[in-house]
């Protein structure tokens, strides 16, 4: 009951904000009901830790621990953002009498988002993961400006044109289920215990497929092109969305085939998505030294921390699955604390080049320190979580015998470290170039920043025992041995 | 007597397999907006006929319901919200810009096809049965030609029908392969077929609104290097 509720809160919010007299409440509206659908799945994860499983609607609706922790995050990380678009689209979006157009939008995307890990038949992951790539964008294009409208394009071409390859992937799936004995009711669970069965050649050929398709959609090299620009033109609160779980949610389907596959004896395709892996994360790793856009930066990060998670994945040892979903869970609350930052720049001095921001520290304490906070964070410094679920992966990685790869990795994410410190390092410090009246940020947005901290603050140096338990969980549907 | 209208059945599918080979084939041989779109529709009518065909041999109801759906989503509601959404003078007569001219396309296009036949020669060694021998290859040939002419093209309304082909193609092989999907799935896969139609429709028509022009060639100020 409490799964259906996380989930289709959302829907409900969008219909709610739609209806002409609500138009005008349609924030209230959108944080209300993304609260209790945030509320109604800690309870669901809490249900999944007492019995494994937390089952609505039986071969359609049900989540195990992988799924429980994604639509966690999914909720947090949009009912934080939703809290933040209050205040910064008042002051930034130059359509203001289409801001219900908007929440309308962003709930349908919330909900889309969510309805992927809750589902348990691969082909509705299909389908809802083809809905999150409209409503995102179309939340892109929402400013309509020409530059706004190339992206949201951009974005389209690549992501959309991964959408027969990757459903072809899907019906080769389950042709190779069904053609074992599996029948025509194909869900997560039954493709695992079946994963032996199946014959490897269709297993695999279905896994490139949908790998292809997926794969643009979270942004993994070379098909991330549409990720910088979608991030420089979206407002805000969508970039929030999409580089903190928009890109998450593919993986996690990606991540969910691979695990069967894996669990097939003769498929052997770990190392492929290490290699793949460490190409996501060096070429962001070079275009973090030269980018001039901070908020095509942290797109940039996204990429990088979406080809960690593909290499940790690709050493299947059962070490390395949890730091891949810890790095998960950390990337999600530390990237959307990055672009809450980000915004609040964006909102005090109008430009989005770093070049022209300097002196942050002096114009304003409250973005420079957060900006600090989140560069430190999200580049992997200690006592951070990403720095801790890094090192969980370098550290499985050795233990599992890749240790040309773990000494690669181990260079570029240095290398993307010192990327990021020396930008921001340019932006918080130094002397204020211009000297005009620094704009206040709205209080909506300060109480999403701290609400936001909080977590990445905290899991640095003490992770509760049910997080630790949830991600252990998660980390056992991910497989390895 | 079952057999041989098995046979026919077989070779009739066979038939309609080549005449969507054909009309991809046409789709990046025309060099006029409104031609593309006309390919668009006859080739998914040969889908919808596909789908008739195995499904009355196999008496399956999934299949006849995809058909149905297929003329309905695709021979009526997206050529309808096209026109509906979009300015005309982009159907207007008027040629596409095109990266690669149209010979050497098609010789590319034919590459792309005997690949698709390579790609899943694996994949058929699993099972005997003629249908998929047919639909398959057809059907990943449909993709990859459509993602060429997606490529190729830098124009937004036949790029939205290179992807729609694109779709063609997934659904070609997936009335041989996977038969007997829930109607449910099959429900939100064509009506999530739709919506990508109206987004891109939506999409092009704003674009054309605020700079005038649906080339997206024309479109290239985000990049990396400083502008000017």
């Amino acid at each position: 009951m409490t799964l259906i509720a996380a989930v289709f809160l959302p829907l409900l919010a969008a219909l709610l904000c739609w209806l002409k007299p609500l138009r005008s409440i349609a924030w209230g509206t959108t944080v209300f009901c993304l609260s209790i659908s945030f509320a109604t799945s800690v309870t669901t994860a809490g249900q999944v830790l007492r019995n494994g499983r937390a089952v609505a609607i039986p071969g359609w609706i049900e989540v195990d621990g992988l799924s429980a922790l994604v639509v966690l995050l999914v909720s947090f990380v949009c009912t934080l953002a939703a809290v933040y678009a209050g205040g910064y689209m008042r002051h930034d979006s130059q359509q203001k009498e289409r801001l219900w157009w908007f929440y309308c939008n962003y709930n349908l995307l919330a909900f889309a988002l969510i309805v992927v890990p809750a589902f348990a038949s691969p082909n509705m992951v299909w389908v809802g993961v083809e809905l999150i790539t409209l409503f995102a964008i179309l939340l892109v294009a929402f400013e309509s400006t020409p530059r706004a409208l190339e992206a949201a394009w951009k974005m389209a071409i690549l992501t959309i044109m991964g959408a027969p390859i990757s459903l072809l992937g899907f019906l080769v799936l389950y042709w190779a289920y069904h053609n074992s004995g599996g029948g025509t009711a194909e869900t997560w669970q039954g493709l695992y215990a079946m994963s032996s069965a199946m014959p490897p050649n269709l297993l695999k050929f279905s896994f490139l497929l949908v790998f292809v398709g997926f794969g643009a959609k979270a942004g993994l090299a070379p098909m991330h092109t549409w990720l910088p620009d979608a991030h420089s033109q979206a407002p805000t609160p969508v970039c929030v969305v999409l580089s903190g779980i928009k890109t998450t949610v593919p993986l996690y389907a990606i991540l969910r085939l691979l695990s069967i596959i894996l669990a097939s004896p003769e498929a052997r395709i770990g190392n492929w998505m290490v290699v793949i892996g460490l190409f996501s994360v060096g070429i962001a790793a070079f275009l973090l030294l030269q980018v001039r856009d901070y908020k095509r930066m942290f797109a940039y990060s996204t990429v990088e921390h979406m080809g960690i998670i593909l290499t940790a994945a690709g050493f299947a040892t059962q070490g390395a699955a949890y730091g891949a979903v810890a790095q998960m869970l950390n990337h999600s609350i530390t990237k959307s604390l990055c672009f809450y930052a980000a915004g609040m720049v964006l909102l005090t001095l109008g430009t989005r080049q770093i070049s022209e921001v300097r002196g942050l520290f002096r114009t304003s304490p409250f973005t420079g320190s957060a900006l600090l906070l989140c560069s430190l964070a999200i580049a992997g410094a200690p006592p951070f979580p990403i720095f801790l679920s890094e090192f969980s992966i370098l550290s499985a990685g050795l233990r599992s015998g890749h240790n040309v790869a773990v000494a690669i990795l181990a260079i570029l994410i240095v290398v993307a470290f010192v990327a990021i410190m020396r930008q921001v390092n340019g932006m918080l410090f130094g002397k204020p170039e211009s000297t005009s009246p620094v704009v206040r940020v709205p209080l909506s947005c300060r109480t999403a920043v701290v609400l936001a901290a909080i977590p990445v603050v905290v899991l640095g140096v003490y992770i509760p025992g049910p997080v630790h338990s949830l991600l252990q969980l998660a980390a056992q549907q991910l497989g390895g041995h | 007597m079952a057999g041989s209208q098995t046979q026919l059945i077989e070779g009739l599918n066979a038939l309609t397999a080549g005449l969507i080979l054909l009309t991809a084939f046409g789709m990046v041989a025309t060099r006029q907006v409104q031609g593309v779109m006309r390919f668009f529709v006859v080739q998914s009518a040969f889908l919808a006929a596909s789908a008739f065909l195995i499904g009355f041999s196999r008496s399956s109801i999934h299949l006849l319901a995809l058909g149905v759906i297929t003329i309905a989503a695709k021979v009526i509601a997206i050529p309808w919200v096209l026109k509906r959404t979009l300015p005309g003078d982009l159907y207007e007569r008027r040629e596409i810009n095109q990266v690669i001219n149209i010979p050497s396309s098609l010789l590319l296009a034919l590459l792309l096809t005997i690949a698709a036949e390579f790609l899943v020669g694996p994949l058929l060694a699993t099972t005997p049965d003629p249908v998929i021998h047919v639909n398959l290859p057809i059907g990943l040939a449909g993709i990859l030609i459509g993602a060429y002419s997606l490529i190729a093209r830098r124009e937004a309304l036949p790029q939205m029908v290179g992807i729609l082909a694109m779709e063609n193609g997934a659904f070609f092989a997936g009335i041989a392969i996977a038969p007997d999907l829930p109607l449910i799935a099959e429900l939100a896969i064509a009506i999530d077929v739709i919506l990508i139609a109206v987004v891109i429709g939506v999409l092009t028509r704003d674009i054309k609104q605020t700079t005038g022009t649906s080339e997206a060639a024309a479109m290239s100020e985000l990049r990396e290097e400083p502008q000017p």
